[in-house]
């Protein structure tokens, strides 16, 4: 299981929780996880999210790898100029 | 839709061409004469980036109509450089990593050559109101002006 | 993927020096061809016709007289346009009006022409029949529940029910306990801020020039931060196959994220393929003005508690900003980065996204952070200066470092937040004197920085130079970065490397030049794919001396065996190498293809002096210095050149620049003369500070610059004017009848 920190607002959508524990080793399953056990985080993700790994930011890569002790926060979708 | 007829130096080659009344002298050189080195940055005279010598005084070309370049001398980024020997300014612009975009650089380097041309030693205040008239959103404008007290330092030694 | 190979103790050999860019000759010269400046034979003029309404329902549009017209080849409306997928719908619409003209400026129809008198005429035949409807263009009033509406059905699941349906979505960010934090201070500072929309104020209008054949096959050259961007978009708005579309960039005129966007291409491309000609479209300035990316107007509450020693118990900001026509506000990057430079117990932001009849904000370099900064970083000055307290300890007790829970979430890694407050602290600049009517301002920024899907090939010619071919469109000299990072990979010269920007036929799929990420992706990939070459050169070199491939390293340029084991054998070079390669296997070529993650993100300080005009209210910036950390500075002098840049755009958005709308909602200053961007006379020189704290995700440790330098300015600035002026100013521009106004009322008390 992979404990991932959420926006205050997503929160909201996902029974009130900040932290939420998802059985993942991938982002792709990280995402998944999500979407399946809180349906309200649905539209959120469809309109795409930012992952934050240990400090790191990631957004496509369905198949970087996840460690149960890593640092996982959902961020809204980076947008630069 | 009559078309005058101009006949006028540009880079000092003798020049003919067409144009319609209304067309700018900005017009002409990009879209009759394939110099498309002279830039249109708003038209209206705000930005520089038209900048050409015309008998020696610096003009934006978006605000001269191209009739009126009948008997003229005009000169533009194209003639700048001699054969494959840069201005002195268009050398010290790459060095000093002058520009970033490029777009405002053909009507700044008119501009700075004016300036050298009437006044070899310009202060930094000098430098900035002479090209005030000029607008770069990349640089800040702080690796244009030392290029331009550079370039003119190395000229007042070499002369 | 993220990469942790960086290569700390490296000494680089062209990596940190200032070569000549390459494409420095063409832009000197005038030779270098930017959007406007191509022609194809048979070419036609388009152009546009705009709504003068802030917000109308177009009820007909009669365009026959104008197609009757001798040398119109075509019209193109909305109808023209089929259905297209819900990803580009808005962007359609921006580009063509569908049922509303939703602000002055926008499209309602388009022809293409022999020359642009016909074009110009045609224009004034084509017959819109609009309704007006009622307008709205400021953030505050278009959450009101009475103001007009734009759109119908829009508003996200996390806006409370009963709000204005301009009210498109909330976002919240944070953590702790704000109550209890204000609890534990010694003071509250609590105040509203306001800043205009700016333009992003490059100097080239938009311009393309389109063909598209009966078969469907269509060019597009383009002044663009993104050409693959351009296919994709376009491709999917006309229905067409992505590879079918061959996008060519031009050289670019500025950018700073207004041209991550589509406006006219679509429109030239179905002007082509009505008129079975090559049409080029040109914006004029008043267009690029009314009609493409300014960036937010926003208005923003701040509530700090700081304790009379300087610790910050509490942080909290609602920011609302009006993104235009469209969803879409860069709200959410500025309530996640507003309060990232600190390490805060009690933090909280509020973000909301507001539509109005205005042009629909495109991004503006580090988009949504600079309104943040200027709010929140004017709130800690103040409450610093409270207590009469150093801004720049205030900001060093309180900076975020390694290991500190950033506002929006993550743990940082190595930052250098605090190496650029460091260096502020310790510059000539913060001890100098200062004189009457003068102040002294200081602000912190961050950006985050990104990657993004990044291509890059390199081809080693048969005379052993190379060639470098990536897909972002060179916008501050990184064909010069991409040079330099190939030659030092590989061990050769600078100028035996030649980098070009490729069209879209000719590499996978690019990310956008945006997010700063260009030094970093790009010359992540361009590592790669030296790497990658060197290693099949090594592979060519142990064919050649019959020893295992393994035996064989690089170094300086030549493939050298591994050590006394490998055999005794003296080095090829790469020059050597690509001479036989025909004899060895053919062509060498490293190429590399990734989704780069991983980027790092930036910290800057900047600290500002002014002189106020106590008879007029106007500013003049005296001296200005940037402290940032770019990871490595590839090309010092461009990196400089970045710094310079963005403190200059700041600088111009804290003191001038402003959208001004009439009350009917029309633009009111759609040019350079009244939309007045810096000139040389207003500024002293910058001067820059590189701090290099590098990023573990990149071989050489590289960080992007292009953005973070523009989101301290605006809030350095207002603290210094304030200072000067001994009132506090929380609107921008701060233009001297505003800070006429402020003194006065101060005075007036």
């Amino acid at each position: 299981m992979v404990e991932v920190l959420l926006w205050g607002s997503l929160a909201d959508q996902a029974e009130g929780a900040r932290k939420v524990e998802i059985n993942a080793g991938t982002l792709r399953e990280l995402l998944d996880g999500l979407g399946e056990k809180f349906p309200g985080l649905r539209p959120e993700l469809e309109r795409g999210v930012s992952v934050s790994i240990d400090g790191r930011v990631y957004n496509d890569s369905w198949f970087q790898p996840i460690a149960e002790d890593s640092e996982v926060v959902l961020l809204k979708r980076l947008k630069g100029g | 839709m009559s078309q005058l007829h101009v006949t006028t130096r540009i880079n000092g080659d003798e020049t003919e061409f067409l144009c319609e009344a209304e067309d700018t002298l900005l017009d002409v050189l990009r879209d009759r004469l394939g110099l498309t080195g002279t830039k249109e940055g708003c038209g209206t005279g705000d930005c520089g980036a038209c900048s050409v010598a015309v008998d020696g005084r610096l003009v934006c070309s978006c605000l001269m109509l191209g009739a009126e370049a009948e008997g003229r001398d005009i000169a533009t980024i194209e003639g700048m450089a001699t054969g494959d020997q840069l201005h002195p300014l268009q050398q010290k612009f790459i060095e000093m990593a002058a520009l970033q975009c490029g777009i405002c650089t053909p009507g700044i380097l008119v501009a700075a050559q004016s300036l050298l041309e009437r006044n070899p030693d310009p202060s930094e205040e000098e430098v900035r109101y002479w090209l005030a008239g000029n607008l770069c959103r990349c640089t800040g404008y702080d690796k244009i002006i030392r290029a331009v007290m550079e370039t003119a330092a190395d000229m007042r030694r070499a002369s | 993927m993220a990469l942790d190979d960086t290569k700390k103790t490296r000494e680089f050999k062209v990596v940190g020096t200032r070569p000549d860019r390459p494409d420095g000759i063409d832009k000197v010269t005038g030779r270098a061809r930017f959007g406007a400046d191509m022609v194809a034979p048979g070419m036609l003029t388009g152009r546009i016709l705009r709504s003068p309404h802030a917000h109308a329902r177009i009820v007909r549009i009669d365009a026959s007289k104008a197609e009757a017209l001798s040398g119109v080849k075509a019209v193109v409306t909305r109808a023209d346009f089929g259905e297209v997928p819900e990803g580009v719908a808005d962007v359609l619409d921006n580009c063509m009006a569908g049922e509303k003209a939703l602000y002055d400026g926008h499209v309602v129809a388009a022809v293409a022409a022999s020359s642009p008198a016909v074009a110009r005429k045609a224009l004034k035949l084509i017959e819109v029949e609009y309704e007006v409807l009622p307008h709205v263009t400021d953030v505050d009033e278009a959450i009101k529940p009475d103001a007009p509406v734009l759109h119908e059905g829009r508003q996200q699941e996390t806006v409370p029910e009963g709000m204005s349906g301009n009210v498109i979505a909330r976002s919240e960010f944070g953590h702790g306990d704000i109550e209890a934090g204000l609890a534990q201070a010694d003071r509250v500072v609590e105040r509203t801020y306001r800043t205009a929309a700016t333009h992003q104020g490059y100097i080239e209008p938009h311009a393309c020039l389109a063909t598209m054949g009966p078969d469907g096959k269509a060019d597009l050259w383009v002044c663009t931060q993104g050409h693959y961007m351009v296919r994709n978009t376009c491709a999917a708005i006309l229905g067409m196959e992505q590879g079918q579309l061959r996008v060519t960039a031009s050289e670019i005129g500025g950018g700073f994220g207004g041209k991550t966007v589509v406006f006219l291409e679509p429109v030239a491309l179905m002007l082509a393929k009505k008129s079975g000609r090559p049409v080029k479209m040109v914006m004029s300035r008043s267009e690029v003005l009314r009609a493409t990316g300014p960036t937010s107007s926003t208005s923003i509450d701040v509530k700090i508690g700081m304790t009379k020693d300087g610790k910050i118990t509490a942080g909290f900001a609602e920011l609302r900003y009006q993104g235009g026509a469209y969803p879409g506000s860069p709200v959410d990057m500025g309530a996640m980065s507003g309060f990232a430079p600190y390490d805060l117990e009690n933090v909280k932001t509020v973000g909301w996204d507001v539509v109005t009849n205005r042009p629909k904000a495109a991004a503006y370099r580090a988009p949504g952070a600079p309104m943040a900064a200027f709010a929140i970083e004017s709130a800690i000055d103040e409450a610093a200066k409270g207590f009469g307290l150093d801004p720049l300890d205030v900001r060093l007790m309180n900076g975020a470092d390694e290991g500190t829970k950033a506002s929006y979430g993550p743990t940082y890694p190595a930052i250098g937040l605090k190496a650029t407050l460091e260096a502020a602290k310790s510059h000539p600049h913060w001890s100098a004197p200062l004189g009457e009517n003068q102040g002294r301002g200081v602000a912190c920024g961050f950006w985050f920085n990104f990657g993004g899907d990044t291509c890059v090939s390199l081809n080693i010619t048969p005379d052993g130079t190379v060639t470098v071919s990536e897909g972002n469109p060179d916008i501050g000299g990184s064909r010069a970065s991409m040079t330099m990072m190939a030659a030092e990979e590989l061990g050769i010269p600078y100028d035996q490397v030649r980098t070009i920007i490729a069209d879209t036929g000719s590499l996978g799929q690019n990310e956008v030049t945006d997010g700063s990420r260009v030094t970093f992706a790009v010359g992540l990939a361009t590592i790669k794919a030296a790497e990658a070459a060197k290693k099949e050169m090594c592979r060519r070199a142990a064919m050649i001396w019959g020893i295992d491939e393994e035996a064989v390293e690089w170094e300086d340029g030549a493939a050298r065996p591994a050590g006394p084991n490998a055999g005794k054998f003296p080095p090829m070079t790469l020059k050597e190498i690509a001479a036989i390669a025909s004899n060895t296997g053919g062509p060498i070529a490293g190429h590399y293809e990734v989704n780069a993650e991983g980027a790092g993100v930036s910290f800057a300080t900047h600290m500002v002096d002014v002189e106020l005009d106590r008879d007029t209210g106007s500013t003049k910036i005296l001296r200005y210095t940037v402290f940032q950390d770019a990871g490595k500075a590839v090309h010092p002098s461009y990196v400089e050149g970045q710094f310079q840049g963005g403190a200059v755009q700041g600088i111009g958005w804290a003191l001038n620049e402003e959208y001004i709308y009439g009350e009917d909602g029309i633009l009111q200053n759609a040019g350079f003369l009244d939309y007045r961007i810096p000139v040389a006379s207003d500024l002293p020189m910058i001067d820059t500070v590189i701090l290099e704290i590098p990023n573990p995700g990149h071989p050489y440790g590289v960080r992007g610059v292009g953005e973070t330098s523009i989101v301290p300015p605006l809030a350095a600035i207002a603290n210094a004017v304030s200072e000067a002026a001994g009132v506090r100013m929380t609107q921008l521009p701060m233009s001297p009848p505003r800070v006429l106004s402020a003194m006065q009322s101060k005075a007036e008390g």
